[in-house]
């Protein structure tokens, strides 16, 4: 599984990579977590607003940051 | 890094016009980028939301209200948005008086329907309206 956190490194975007890998963590699976930073990339998923979560390269959220629970949800699924 | 180039203000208000090939389409599209040129609201991509395209999707659920603005009674914008489960506040330009293959698009009639969906001119002095978040 691919995730990734996108959004320029405010401090939203930080806490948000915090909670994806404490998901990540307790559901004991194997994931790699990558931050894209770069304004282009971002723009490219149709991301307007961060930060925003891609799992295996489909933007699940955006403008949130989304409580480690949430994560634990959507990538359960 | 945060710095200029920081997305994370709040998502506001996303105008979605129809666009279309017409004279009333043009119209919705020029009436909506100077809304979104005075900062009262961002324009999107309604063809995004079409195509189911899931950044823009989730951008516009992130949106504090979605606008659209149709040229005709086809109301293609409203549907779109409606189809993608969403409920915009709608504005179609018929129902201003404009009528399509008989509308002039001009700087007259851009006010007129600016005037009819912010219930007034805008001002250059409101033009400001985003807020930011980093740091906080």
């Amino acid at each position: 599984m691919k995730i990734e956190v996108l959004g320029m490194g405010c401090p939203k975007c930080k806490q948000l990579i915090v909670n994806a890998e404490g998901a990540v963590k307790e559901l004991n699976i194997q994931a790699e977590i990558s931050k894209v930073t770069d304004i282009d990339k971002i723009t490219e998923y149709g991301v307007m607003m961060t930060p925003a979560l891609a799992v295996d390269g489909v933007v699940v959220s955006v403008g949130k940051v989304l409580s480690k629970n949430e994560i634990k949800k959507i990538i359960s699924k | 890094m945060a710095g200029n180039n920081c997305m994370c203000q709040q998502a506001g208000v996303l105008i979605f016009p129809c666009s279309g090939g017409s004279d009333v389409g043009e119209l919705s599209d020029r009436a909506a980028r100077k809304m979104a040129k005075c900062g009262q609201a961002k324009m999107f991509c309604l063809a995004g939301i079409g195509a189911n395209i899931p950044g823009i999707i989730e951008s516009a659920k992130a949106a504090n209200k979605l606008i659209a603005i149709d040229g005709c009674p086809v109301a293609c914008s409203k549907k779109i948005l409606e189809q993608a489960r969403f409920t915009p506040v709608a504005f179609n330009l018929k129902d201003m008086g404009f009528i399509k293959g008989k509308t002039r698009v001009d700087d007259d009639s851009i006010e007129q329907v600016l005037s009819k969906i912010t219930g007034g001119k805008i001002e250059e002095a409101d033009c400001n309206t985003s807020g930011g978040c980093c740091g906080s």
